[in-house]
């Protein structure tokens, strides 16, 4: 039926591909263990069994590569075979310069299996400079090149064969086997270890090994079989209707009677919690995954800028979900670079601070209370945060004052703000300004944290915390014009439900905001934002206060239901454009509920604007915090150009009133407001301001003080800040505390109780505290 | 030689179009749907096909047809994709029919330049005309419709 359709595809290489596949799959395998384990071996120049590690990586990748015609795979592979065996004869001492050159060596075949990924083709990589090199090492201790001819292999098939690992272990010299094989081929019936035996070409105890080896080898390789993760996904998604449905069977089970049914149920019950466990831990991949890349991007590094760097790693076999391994293979990389291009110093630096001329490098990985925590260490000058300041400053990040302020960890979370770097120069590693912003932004979009810790001149501690799985996360779900929603626990801070007729909702120019323990809260309704029906009217507001960055806003649901563990399931592409969404999930009953991206949601309620700079303004208060000093400033315009802040705890409402209700009392202007008699302080006039527009509505700041409350008519109602202000005494103004730079502008700020004392309203000032 | 090809058929107002099988991996009944706040109209909203989330694309609102007459349940024709399946909600769900290339023609010039995208061709059957459905561009959502 195939040939019927036009557009069925035929692909001839298909049984072909397999095999090569394989073979790409096992060479970047052995590539892998090929670096790590030279540069243990760099470390350790006597182990054999590293030396016959590496050995035996770059022979099966010559073996297989010859079999399947790679000819440029296997001359370089051949090459660095022959520097290997004079390593292994003793009459080569692994070097610096050589390791360097058997780790280029590695990554020109890695080059070369890329390509053959690619095109199925060897490509035109230039390997000539490698090749030179290599040939260079051979030639520069003995003049004798080792002739060591590619093997016919006949099958590249697992488990490897006898005579190869008795080559390998360097039980036996290659010309022998191949000579045994040759005998074989003449019609030599014997075994190919009974001829080496006979030869004396091998001792025998070395054979009964090698053929161990190879049953052992066998084993191994029985044991494990590679799976597409797509299809561990499909069976995940299974698993996950699966207990959908378990949890639908059990709910039957409350209205029978039939033993054998329930029976069945509680059976059907704890098999699938089973092998729903079972199915998760297959997505659990050893961190060391990741780490295994660091040493050799550690030790090209430090060649590079002639550092001496000792890597170590505990807890490798922490395991993680694999999508996580993902998201935190860039980040960490970053960090160590930074950790090695800014972190340790050069040798005779660090001699003379009396430390060892070496540095180290710390990789941790543990559990703890349901997160993996991941910790890096040096031992290096730690951050100078003299600089990140001096840094900061000058790149308009925070005030001078402020950072006089700063305590030296707000100093060092600096780090990581964007466009810092304290690098000196910019090398071609890192200090280009990009880098630990990235690095927590992308730990904080997986739902870790990261922490700073560093020690000036003993080193820095990073501090890494991230969740298991990505899969399954705690949410919360909502009710919202009739849909449901999960919000994720990790954005969640609290929950707070008020009757609407006592409600503190209160409207800034038509913003909402929820007074939560003083400090107002920006509110964003759910159903306006997303644009669905809000019929309901119900006695009571649902606000969910959650974190958005460094920022917190309340969103306000119809319903807020119940936490429950979802799994989270991408959206398609076709909904790339609606940002406010970060997945869907399926609920108990089966139906799909969208999870909402708070982030998204936030910027798209311009709760956060820009986000990172948002992030460090608010950082910035939050260090003055520290210090007693923040507070929330309200912006008003007075006059044409007059700009005044007051601070907002002493702002009971915001009202617009026609011009027509002012009456007048005692001289003064006052209007009804609340069935009491308020007067009114124009402050255009009372602080001297021009150009007070006589408009027909008065913006009124309604000041409340001992029951009584005074309105002070504005101009226009600018902003709400939670900037820092630095209060200078520049000229002294009875009405005014002084001045301070408030968004770029010089803002006067009011001093209430004097205002009101010079105009003779003092009596409300009484209760004040 | 006569070259055959199997096409799952639909009807969408008084339209009937078909679909390549080997591209269709299910047809199913009415689901229930999960509708996407702010998505572009065309996405009708989610579903659940046995623990997959599937997009389910409404044809009518794609072809920019009259709206599906109120009480009337579309059916879902799963289309196979690299990045997953998706679903487009059609009126009702033919059988799947053979049909000879002969019979194929490309979609006349008359026809509305938009409307022609979705339509790769003609087939003409005995007794009345099947479109053939361009299934990319019937599963691709134009840019961020979001307010």
């Amino acid at each position: 039926m195939d040939d019927s359709r036009p557009d069925a595809l035929s692909n001839p290489m298909d049984g072909m591909d397999e095999v090569i596949k394989e073979f790409l799959v096992e060479s970047n395998e052995g590539l892998d263990r090929f670096d790590r384990d030279l540069l243990k071996l760099e470390k350790d120049r006597s182990s054999r069994e590293l030396l016959d590690s590496v050995f035996r990586a770059i022979h099966t990748i010559k073996g297989t590569g010859g079999v399947l015609g790679y000819e440029k795979l296997v001359a370089i592979s051949h090459a660095g075979e022959s520097v290997l065996s004079r390593m292994r004869d003793g009459s080569l001492l692994l070097s610096p310069e050589i390791a360097t050159a058997l780790l280029n060596m590695a990554d020109a075949l890695r080059r070369i299996v890329e390509q053959i990924a690619d095109s199925g083709r060897e490509g035109d990589t230039d390997c000539a400079g490698v090749l030179e090199k290599l040939n260079a090492v051979l030639n520069g201790t003995k003049p004798e090149p080792a002739p060591n001819p590619v093997r016919p292999s006949v099958e590249p098939k697992v488990p490897p064969r006898l005579g190869d690992i008795l080559v390998t272990s360097n039980a036996c010299k290659p010309d022998e086997v191949e000579a045994a094989a040759k005998l074989q081929q003449e019609g030599d019936p014997r075994l190919i270890g009974e001829v080496l035996v006979a030869r004396g070409a091998a001792r025998p105890e070395a054979v009964a090994e090698s053929l161990k080896l190879q049953s052992d080898h066998r084993d191994v390789v029985s044991n494990t079989i590679r799976v597409d993760v797509a299809l561990l996904d499909k069976v995940m998604n299974l698993v996950g209707e699966l207990v959908l449905a378990r949890n639908q069977v059990l709910q039957f089970t409350a209205n029978q009677e039939d033993s054998g049914f329930l029976s069945t149920a509680q059976r059907l019950n704890l098999i699938t919690t089973e092998l729903q466990e079972g199915v998760m831990k297959t997505r659990m991949q050893p961190i060391g995954n990741v780490w295994n890349k660091l040493p050799r991007i550690v030790r090209d590094m430090s060649v590079g800028c002639g550092k001496r760097v000792e890597v170590e790693m505990e807890g490798a076999d922490t395991e993680l979900d694999k999508t996580i391994i993902e998201a935190i293979k860039d980040p960490l990389t970053h960090i160590i670079r930074n950790a090695v291009d800014h972190g340790i110093e050069m040798p005779e630096v660090r001699a003379a601070a009396g430390k060892s001329r070496a540095g180290h490098l710390v990789l941790r990985a543990f559990h703890e209370g349901g997160q993996v925590n991941i910790e890096i260490s040096d031992d290096g000058a730690g951050i100078a945060t003299e600089k990140l300041k001096a840094r900061a400053i000058a790149k308009g990040l925070i005030i001078a004052d402020h950072a006089e302020r700063m305590s030296e960890r707000e100093l060092l979370n600096l780090a990581f703000a964007p466009g810092l770097s304290t690098a000196e120069q910019v090398s071609n590693i890192s200090g280009r300004g990009v880098g630990m912003d990235v690095v927590k932004t992308n730990i904080e979009k997986i739902g870790g944290t990261v922490d700073l810790q560093s020690t000036r001149g003993k080193g820095t501690l990073l501090k890494i915390k991230i969740p298991l799985t990505l899969a399954i996360i705690p949410a919360l779900i909502v009710t919202s014009g009739g849909e449901r929603f999960a919000i994720p626990q990790v954005s969640l801070i609290e929950l707070v439900r008020c009757e609407r007729e006592q409600a503190a909702i209160e409207n800034i120019h038509g913003a909402p905001v929820y007074r939560l323990r003083g400090n107002l809260l920006p509110l964003v309704a759910c159903n306006r934002e997303l644009h669905l029906d809000s019929q309901r009217c119900s006695e009571s507001v649902n606000i969910v206060v959650l974190q958005a960055g460094d920022r917190q806003f309340g969103l306000v649901v119809d319903e807020i239901n119940d936490t429950e563990e979802i799994v989270v399931k991408p959206l398609s592409k076709q909904l790339k454009s609606v940002a406010c969404f970060a997945g869907a999930t399926i609920m108990g009953d089966g139906q799909v509920a969208l999870i909402l991206d708070v982030l998204g949601l936030a910027q798209m309620a311009r709760v956060l604007c820009e986000l990172r700079e948002q992030a460090l303004t608010e950082r910035a208060t939050a260090a003055s915090e520290n210090t007693g000093e923040r507070e929330s400033w309200l912006l008003f315009r007075i006059g044409k150009e007059g700009r005044m802040a007051i601070p907002l705890s002493l702002v009971s409402r915001l009202e617009e009133f026609s011009a027509a209700k002012v009456e007048r009392y005692a001289g003064r202007e006052v209007m009804q407001y609340r069935d009491r008699i308020m007067p009114l302080v124009r402050l255009a006039e009372a602080q001297g301001y021009a150009g007070a527009a006589e408009s027909e509505l008065l913006q009124v700041v309604v000041y409340s003080a001992g029951g009584r409350s005074v309105g002070l008519v504005v101009d226009e109602i600018l902003d709400i800040t939670d900037e820092a202000a630095q209060v200078e005494q520049i000229q002294q103004v009875q009405t005014i505390q002084g001045a301070a730079v408030i968004q770029q502008r010089v803002t006067e700020l009011l001093d209430v109780p004097a205002l009101l004392a010079a105009q003779n309203l003092s009596g409300v000032e009484g209760a004040r505290a | 030689m006569n070259r055959r090809r199997q096409l799952c058929t639909f009807f969408l107002q008084d339209l009937y179009f078909g679909v390549e099988v080997e591209k269709v991996q299910e047809v199913i009944r009415y689901q229930e749907m999960t509708r996407i706040p702010l998505a572009p109209e065309v996405i009708a909203g989610l579903i659940n096909l046995r623990g997959q989330i599937v997009t389910a694309i409404d044809l009518r609102r794609q072809l920019e047809l009259a709206a599906r007459p109120a009480g009337q349940l579309p059916m879902n024709v799963v289309v196979r994709r690299d990045d997953g399946p998706i679903s487009l909600l059609v009126d009702e769900i033919g059988d799947v029919v053979e049909v000879e290339e002969e019979s194929f023609e490309n979609p006349p010039d008359t026809l509305e330049a938009r409307r022609r995208d979705f339509i790769r061709g003609v087939y003409k059957l005995k007794d009345k005309l099947l479109l053939l459905l361009e299934t990319e561009k019937a599963v691709s959502v134009a840019g961020a419709h979001a307010a």
